[in-house]
């Protein structure tokens, strides 16, 4: 875990509302691992007073580590209008990173919106013969070009709510479609984005008796593990009624979380 | 002599600290995370997470939400309780080299007493800080501490097991804290900390629920910061113990006006969640500041504050 202050290189609008920011970060970078996050003091002021969350999306050079953002609120907003030449105190990479140790499996990595930003990452250490991503969006104006990430429009699927790219419906529908027709070993998933999609692809996995690993998201405090404001119910295998998000995630197994009280 | 190294010693009744500033309970854990990019042996001390006789799991989330220069929180007192803090947390407590200050909490009064019970004859405690202020449990916490006679039951409790100097962690959720602060002194207490966190809440307009499951929190952070400070002026004006400052210190000039006003310490709490430094950077400001009004011992500047 390292805490500096980082120059941002780049902070461009990708997508609809959608920014990727690379700051510099040998330390950060040679360290980081698909799934972990960073904490970003967006401003020096005392409001907004804590710092944001941010998962690595991928690095580039070997110094640089990226964050991928939607603007949302307050913390956004100000990001946003960041640019280079700029600095942001910065610290990570924190939290337990996925689990991709399994080799010659298939993997399918299911995002949900902004939830596509650590598994890019995680499509940019995986061998491409082995991974298919599957993205869903509101609408094509917020697709996120995987190229920007130095990553190939191979492997890679897209729904949209509205239809205007790829399928008409929602990235659990694709995974269905890919499951449904799966003959090769049993796959594993790796998911995040929005709650209800999250329980979707749980119970998809729960049914097929499949390994799944989430990503999620919550408010965060200090994002080290100190004020346990990141709590998110256990499931009954766990020795412990409350999990921490930032230490314990962001990245779970889906038979570590009660799917019923998240 | 203004370039030596200005004394930043200060004694809060029996115990010695090398700088006025202390990490909060309850925003720094144990220690043990901040270890990686703070050097703890560099604070003044560490006051650890509140300590329960048994395991807490602490409420049910959402239990943070940030709001204007502040957060509210919910946590619970989630805490491995006192058996688990002795064997796992202890040991590694003990080989820094900084004062540690373990705070106590207990459903009723012969909890508080069992706590402190427990931490007799352990070695490595400097004091017992008793939370009669936590606002987010059901039984215990503010419960005690809005109450005079009730503050000074679980003080004498607490004193009449203890082995260990203990101070007394108010609530500002009073109507006057200075009765409280006196009753607690009464009872014999070694020294008063404050305040802990205003009682709060936040709704989410969309969907009209409270934004914590738990509907109220606790407000943190320099929004609190003036209501505090008046707090401790009034309570160093109405005991002859020790005062510890608390609420919103973010950085030097925030520390030096709670020992301004009379506050032989303070602790440093929210701000450690934005910046993991601020402890140290508050440090080395004090140094500067008295460095650069050629004072020599930190003692010079508590309690100096100039009134008609």
């Amino acid at each position: 875990m390292i805490e500096q202050e980082a120059d941002i290189v780049f902070n461009r609008m990708i997508a609809r509302n959608t920014f990727l920011m690379a700051l510099k970060s040998p330390e950060i970078t040679s360290l980081a691992r698909p799934g972990q996050f960073v904490m970003v003091r967006v401003s020096k002021s005392a409001d907004p007073l804590l710092r944001r969350p941010f998962s690595i999306c991928g690095t580039r050079g070997g110094d640089c580590f990226m964050i991928l953002y939607r603007v949302v609120g307050v913390g956004t907003a100000i990001l946003r209008n960041a640019g280079k030449g700029d600095r942001l105190s910065v610290l990570g990479p924190l939290g337990r990173p996925f689990d991709f140790s399994e080799k010659g499996k298939t993997s399918f990595l299911v995002a949900g919106g902004i939830g596509i930003a650590p598994l890019l990452f995680l499509a940019g250490v995986m061998d491409p013969g082995e991974c298919m991503l599957l993205a869903g969006y509101g609408t094509s104006a917020e697709v996120v070009p995987v190229e920007q990430v130095g990553l190939s429009q191979e492997n890679l699927l897209i729904a949209t709510d509205d239809g205007t790219l790829g399928h008409k419906g929602v990235v659990t529908d694709l995974l269905e479609g890919q499951l449904g027709k799966w003959r090769r070993g049993r796959p594993v998933l790796f998911a995040c984005g929005p709650l209800p999609m999250l329980k979707r692809v749980a119970a998809m996995s729960f049914e097929r008796e499949l390994e799944c690993q989430v990503s999620v998201e919550t408010a965060m405090a200090c994002g080290i593990g100190a004020c346990q404001g990141c709590a998110v119910r256990a499931s009954s295998r766990e020795t412990q009624p409350y999990l921490q998000v930032c230490r314990h995630g962001p990245v779970f197994s889906i038979r570590s979380l009660d799917w019923k009280a998240l | 002599m203004t370039g030596d190294r200005p004394d930043l010693t200060v004694n809060i009744g029996s115990i010695e600290l090398n700088n006025p500033v202390l990490a909060a309970s309850g925003t720094f854990g144990y220690g043990e995370q901040y270890a990686e990019v703070v050097d703890l042996s560099r604070l003044g001390g560490i006051v650890v997470k509140g300590l329960s006789l048994r395991p807490r799991p602490g409420n049910p989330p959402p239990r943070i939400v940030e709001t204007p220069c502040g957060m509210l929180n919910a946590i619970g007192l989630a805490n491995m309780g006192l058996e688990e803090f002795l064997n796992e947390k202890l040991p590694w407590l003990r080989k820094l080299d900084t004062v540690v200050i373990v705070n106590i909490y207990g459903h009723n009064v012969e909890e508080y007493g069992m706590v402190a019970e427990g931490l007799r004859g352990a070695e490595g405690i400097s004091a017992l800080e008793v939370n009669v202020s936590c606002p987010n449990v059901e039984q215990g916490g503010m419960a005690f501490g809005t109450d005079p006679d009730a503050s000074a039951r679980v003080t004498e409790q607490v004193l009449k097991k203890a082995d260990k100097p203990v101070i007394v962690k108010l609530t500002p959720n009073v109507t006057d804290i200075r009765s409280v602060a006196q009753a607690v002194e009464r009872a014999g207490a070694h020294g008063i900390s404050l305040i802990n966190t205003l009682s709060g809440m936040a709704i989410d307009v969309e969907k009209r629920v409270p934004r914590l499951a738990n509907v109220s929190g606790g407000l943190s952070g320099p929004a609190i910061r003036p209501v505090a400070l008046y707090m401790v002026y009034q309570v160093v004006r109405a005991v002859n113990l020790p005062v510890i400052g608390v609420g919103g210190i973010m950085n030097y000039r925030d520390a030096l006006e709670f020992l301004i006003a009379g506050a032989r310490a303070v602790q440093v709490g929210t701000a450690n969640f934005v910046n993991p430094s601020t402890m140290l950077e508050i440090i080395e400001g004090l140094e500067r500041f008295c460095r650069a009004q050629g004072i020599i011992d930190i003692n010079e500047i508590i309690g100096s504050l100039k009134e008609d």
